[in-house]
């Protein structure tokens, strides 16, 4: 009998209706963004979205012995931040979703230990913060949770020394190179459906890999990507950029922007309100050669800024791509190439 | 003079290896430890065709503290305790002519790390 009921499910293809593509989903619920929070270091406190961060902290160990203490600091304080604005306390607070970018996500699993909810730790390098966005909306879409936070985390010196040299060594930073974003940010995804910005639909990427070895190059290695999720996802949607109001992309940075836009133009799209958050991070005074990266700079500028700019109703639209570089130190040691991925999420404002 | 055109040579001839090494940083993809080796190893080849010696005669310093210096100190080494004590000096010679530097990088790393935190980079 069972073995019938097997033979039976293969048989049938299900196309379900909140799937609208190969890799979108659509969230009839519209999940809604209910509060948001940043955080940042002081260099990106210096940048020029300064007057849009919720916390600018004036000294990056954060009064915490080291480094990787303090990126967990940055995380807690940005969740926490995110539920005390949603006007929640944690009892209210379902799952926390989060990642980052140290080895087995230790900031994101340590703040957790901290708060008394269910927790999913999610790796999509840089690319966390439209994972666990997407991730997030799909369990207060399917109605499994009400409220649950999306956040991630990185840190300028606790990143040198996972992939790059420990700042002891006092190495010298490659021109094609990007600076790590010290920052957080964190919002709370609700089924309330009294709040404007909502969460529409998700396009999740497939693994790229156009072997590209420069681990001091990741938007090259990031570009083709979010190239493959952003053709996925105007294919799926029927959309063509022109529908957004900003194309958001995470931290390709100047290099991997340019390359973005080139192989978008070379497949018939051609994008002109594209928004990098690692080129706007900083600015070029602050010497930080190809722009900001980490989980952290699309995090931060989300919640920041972009957020803002829609809450006041500046923007309406937007898709916010985030895109990850998915290597390890061991992989690029042993000369592998560098596989990369996106997300992408359709945020709108309504009303 | 003579003072000033022995700085001049100094930090000419030491400047000018530091401006290789930011060329190789800067426009090809070999890490620093790869550079660091690399000088080392122009080092021990210079000493071998004895064209160390003369321009440490001429630069000084501006030779003798940069890595180089080092790989020429190592190779020395080497060659005199091969020709004193055999093949057996390959092993021993260069560790004992370089003994002073080395012994003295590790003392002072871990004397320094006690004392010190690192901090980020600035701007």
């Amino acid at each position: 009998m069972k073995k019938k009921e097997q033979n039976d499910n293969i048989n049938i293809i299900i196309k379900h209706d909140k799937q609208y593509g190969n890799q979108t989903i659509y969230f009839k619920n519209s999940p809604s963004i209910k509060s948001f929070y940043s955080i940042v270091g002081p260099k990106e406190g210096k940048g020029p979205y300064k007057k849009y961060f919720d916390q600018i902290v004036k000294d990056d160990t954060f009064g915490e012995k080291t480094f990787e203490m303090a990126e967990r600091k940055f995380v807690e304080t940005a969740i926490k931040g995110a539920i005390a604005k949603a006007n929640f306390s944690i009892n209210d607070i379902d799952m926390i979703l989060s990642g980052d970018l140290l080895n087995q996500i230790i900031s994101s699993s340590f703040a957790a230990r901290t708060f008394d909810t269910a927790y999913l730790g999610l790796f999509g390098a840089c690319s966390t913060m439209a994972e666990s966005l997407a991730v997030g909306a799909l369990l207060v879409d399917g109605g499994y949770f009400n409220n649950v936070v999306c956040s991630t985390v990185s840190h300028f010196s606790s990143a040198e020394r996972q992939f790059r040299y420990p700042l002891e060594l006092g190495n010298q930073r490659t021109p094609a190179s990007q600076w790590t974003v010290t920052g957080s940010g964190a919002c709370v995804l609700s089924a309330n459906k009294k709040t404007k910005i909502k969460v529409k639909c998700a396009t999740f990427g497939k693994v790229v890999d156009y072997g590209i070895t420069d681990v001091n190059n990741m938007g090259a290695a990031m570009a083709p990507a979010a190239m493959s999720t952003a053709l996925a996802h105007f294919k799926d949607t029927k959309r063509d950029p022109s529908y957004y109001d900003l194309v958001v992309t995470g931290d390709l940075g100047v290099l991997g922007s340019e390359i973005f836009l080139e192989l978008m133009e070379q497949n018939g799209i051609k994008i002109n309100n594209h928004f990098d958050c690692g080129i706007e991070i900083f600015d070029e005074k602050q010497e930080t050669f190809m722009g900001g990266s980490g989980c952290g700079c699309s995090a931060s500028m989300l919640n920041s800024y972009i957020l803002q700019k829609m809450e006041e109703g500046e923007i309406n639209k937007i898709l916010f791509m985030a895109t990850g570089a998915l290597l390890s130190t061991t992989s690029s040691q042993q000369g592998e190439t560098i596989p990369g991925v996106a997300y992408a999420v359709a945020i709108e404002r309504e009303g | 003079m003579e003072t000033f055109l022995s700085y001049l040579a100094v930090f000419g001839v030491g400047g000018f290896i530091c401006l290789l090494g930011q060329i190789l940083i800067s426009k090809t993809k070999i890490t620093s430890a790869r550079i660091l080796v690399l000088f080392l190893l122009i080092g021990v080849v210079l000493e071998a065709f004895n064209i160390f010696t003369p321009i440490a005669d001429f630069a000084k310093s501006g030779i003798t503290v940069p890595i180089v210096g080092f790989g020429a100190t190592l190779a020395r080494g080497v060659i005199g305790a091969v020709k004193a004590k055999g093949l057996l000096g390959v092993f021993t010679g260069g560790l004992e002519a370089t003994a002073a530097g080395i012994a003295a990088a590790v003392g002072f790393a871990f004397l320094f790390s006690l004392i010190f935190r690192p901090k980020t980079k600035k701007d």
